[in-house]
């Protein structure tokens, strides 16, 4: 595939990421930061927050798992990859954790239990996305190319 | 008041407990030419100025564990730290802004933040030293010698 079909590929799939609500104007922030010095600043982040997102789940789990549940700990937990996924700009996975901080000011276990398997199916999907398009930018820095700049005009 | 040599880049703290906030932020601030540090709670942001560092701009998230933004920023305005301190949080309702801002912030900006944001907190800082060093006489924008004080 030539590089303009590749680039091309890159701005549909990455305006498709917006469209469907997985990511924010944030995201563009981040790419914004990116620059010669930090080649690979996105991919460190989105890392980072992936390896953060894994820890905390998992704290969810358990602590929603226990006999008497410390919503406070939860919330904390919640509140935690909340602001993280707000400042990558993940959208849907930021959305479902205010749904789920209100659950847990109810003290509603089965609601909590409920937005936390959501919480984990988007960010698994989120994962996936993001994976396709880093994919996707490393063909095309590979075939000699550079990755477009994005502007939210849709 | 003594001049300060322009010349010199601006230093910032950042405070948050979240190190992806605390990455993305010392980012933004770098690429605005400060040089940043960071910090994960307010116990540490307070220790670091007992350690004799000082700051142009301090960015205090709210919710932090061991010391929060609120109880920092009173401690750090207690023992004389006028640096611009700006409240973060994503927490937006009015009396919780309040009560942060009460504590001694100069400014407060709902998170995330942006380049634009930070931006703009940094042009402010400028321009106030820009003001100040103008003139060594200046006190709160008044000549000394003005006999209208």
């Amino acid at each position: 595939m030539e590089v303009g079909q590749m680039q091309r590929q890159w701005i549909d799939y990455t305006r498709s990421l917006f469209i469907e609500g997985f990511l924010d104007a944030q995201f563009l922030q981040l790419e914004q930061l990116q620059d010669d010095n930090n080649p690979d600043f996105v991919v460190e982040v989105v890392s980072l927050f992936f390896q953060d997102s894994h820890k905390l789940l998992n704290d969810l789990t358990v602590a929603l798992d226990q006999k008497s549940v410390d919503f406070k700990m939860v919330d904390a937990h919640v509140h935690q990859l909340k602001g993280s996924s707000s400042s990558i700009g993940a959208q849907r996975v930021k959305n479902c954790c205010i749904a789920f901080r209100n659950l847990c000011e109810e003290q509603n276990i089965d609601g909590c239990l409920k937005c936390l398997h959501q919480v984990k199916q988007e960010c698994c999907l989120v994962k996936n996305k993001l994976e396709t398009l880093f994919r996707l930018e490393q063909q095309i820095m590979a075939a000699g190319g550079s990755i477009p700049l994005m502007e939210l005009s849709f | 008041m003594t001049s300060r040599n322009l010349s010199t880049q601006l230093r910032a703290l950042v405070v948050d407990d979240n190190m992806i906030n605390r990455k993305i932020h010392q980012k933004m601030l770098n690429g605005l030419g400060v040089e940043c540090m960071g910090v994960a709670n307010g116990k540490e942001a307070v220790d670091v100025h007992c350690y004799g560092q000082s700051f142009d701009l301090i960015l205090m998230d709210k919710d932090m564990p061991i010391m929060n933004g609120i109880e920092a920023t009173k401690k750090l305005r207690s023992v004389g730290i006028c640096s611009m301190i700006v409240g973060v949080s994503s927490r937006s309702m009015e009396v919780e802004i309040r009560e942060f801002m009460e504590a001694g912030l100069n400014d407060y900006h709902e998170k995330p933040l942006t380049t634009a944001k930070l931006a703009s907190i940094i042009h402010h800082i400028i321009n106030t030293k820009v003001f100040y060093s103008y003139n060594d006489h200046f006190i709160f924008g008044k000549f000394l010698n003005d006999p209208f004080i």
